[in-house]
């Protein structure tokens, strides 16, 4: 079985060095896909984003989804980190990294984690605007649950 | 006594991140919980104004409203998760 990479962090991530970390001395490699979710200003309106998040458990939840994923798309590697804290729009948010024999299982297997990680790792949005003002808790997307259907 | 660890804008409504309560016997089910948590006050009230939209997790592992959560140590009431 193999070992996932999970880490939630208040510091920046470079996907260079995590590829490199995911993929070093494992020559069965033929496929990597590296997905980076970014802080949008959604047209200048945001300043930026605070992700909430629940320690432990939002650790333990990617574990569990990376878990899926390895054994549903017989993954040679996985690397999800998720970042924490205040977010300015360009700034990276989330990297999934998903390595396999071929390309189809990289990149359903990195598919199949953002959408789980999406709907089931605890973490929250909040926006804050660019006029000063901390605004509202991102919603829920239902779009986001249906997207799930997909892997049934 | 459970811990009981809220996030996001069950925390901000509710104005703590975390307490720990003696429940009554009578409550045995998440649903339980989170009827009994909204009689404790107006911002508990305004926390759990739509009871279907809490999401809950025993020890850390999410659970439907219906589960038991006597074995639980700790319980965690949030909205819909928005990561990724």
């Amino acid at each position: 079985m193999v070992a996932p990479t999970i880490r939630v962090q208040r510091e920046d991530f470079d996907t260079a060095i995590e590829t490199e970390a995911l993929t070093a001395g494992c020559t069965d490699i033929g496929a990597v896909v590296a997905f980076t979710g970014l802080c949008r200003s959604e047209g200048n309106r945001l300043a930026a984003l605070e992700l909430e998040h629940y320690p432990g458990m939002a650790e333990a939840e990617m574990r569990r989804i990376a878990g899926l994923a390895i054994e549903k798309f017989d993954l040679l590697g996985l690397t999800a980190i998720h970042r924490h804290g205040r977010i300015e729009p360009g700034g990276q948010i989330v990297l999934v990294i998903a390595a396999a024999s071929h390309r189809q299982a990289a990149f359903d297997g990195a598919n199949f984690v953002m959408d789980f990680l999406k709907t089931a790792a605890p973490f929250w949005k909040k926006e804050h605007s660019t006029d000063g003002k901390a605004g509202d808790w991102v919603a829920a997307r239902d779009a986001d649950d249906a997207a799930l259907t997909k892997w049934q | 006594m459970v811990k009981l660890v809220y996030f996001a804008w069950v925390r901000e409504r509710i104005g703590k991140d975390e307490e720990e309560l003696d429940l009554p016997d009578t409550v045995k089910t998440g649903t339980d919980l989170i009827a009994h948590l909204t009689g404790l006050g107006e911002n508990y009230a305004e926390a759990f104004q739509f009871p279907k939209a809490i999401r809950i997790a025993i020890n850390q592992e999410h659970v439907d409203h219906h589960e038991p959560i006597s074995d639980a140590r700790e319980i965690g009431l949030f909205p819909p998760m928005t990561g990724g």
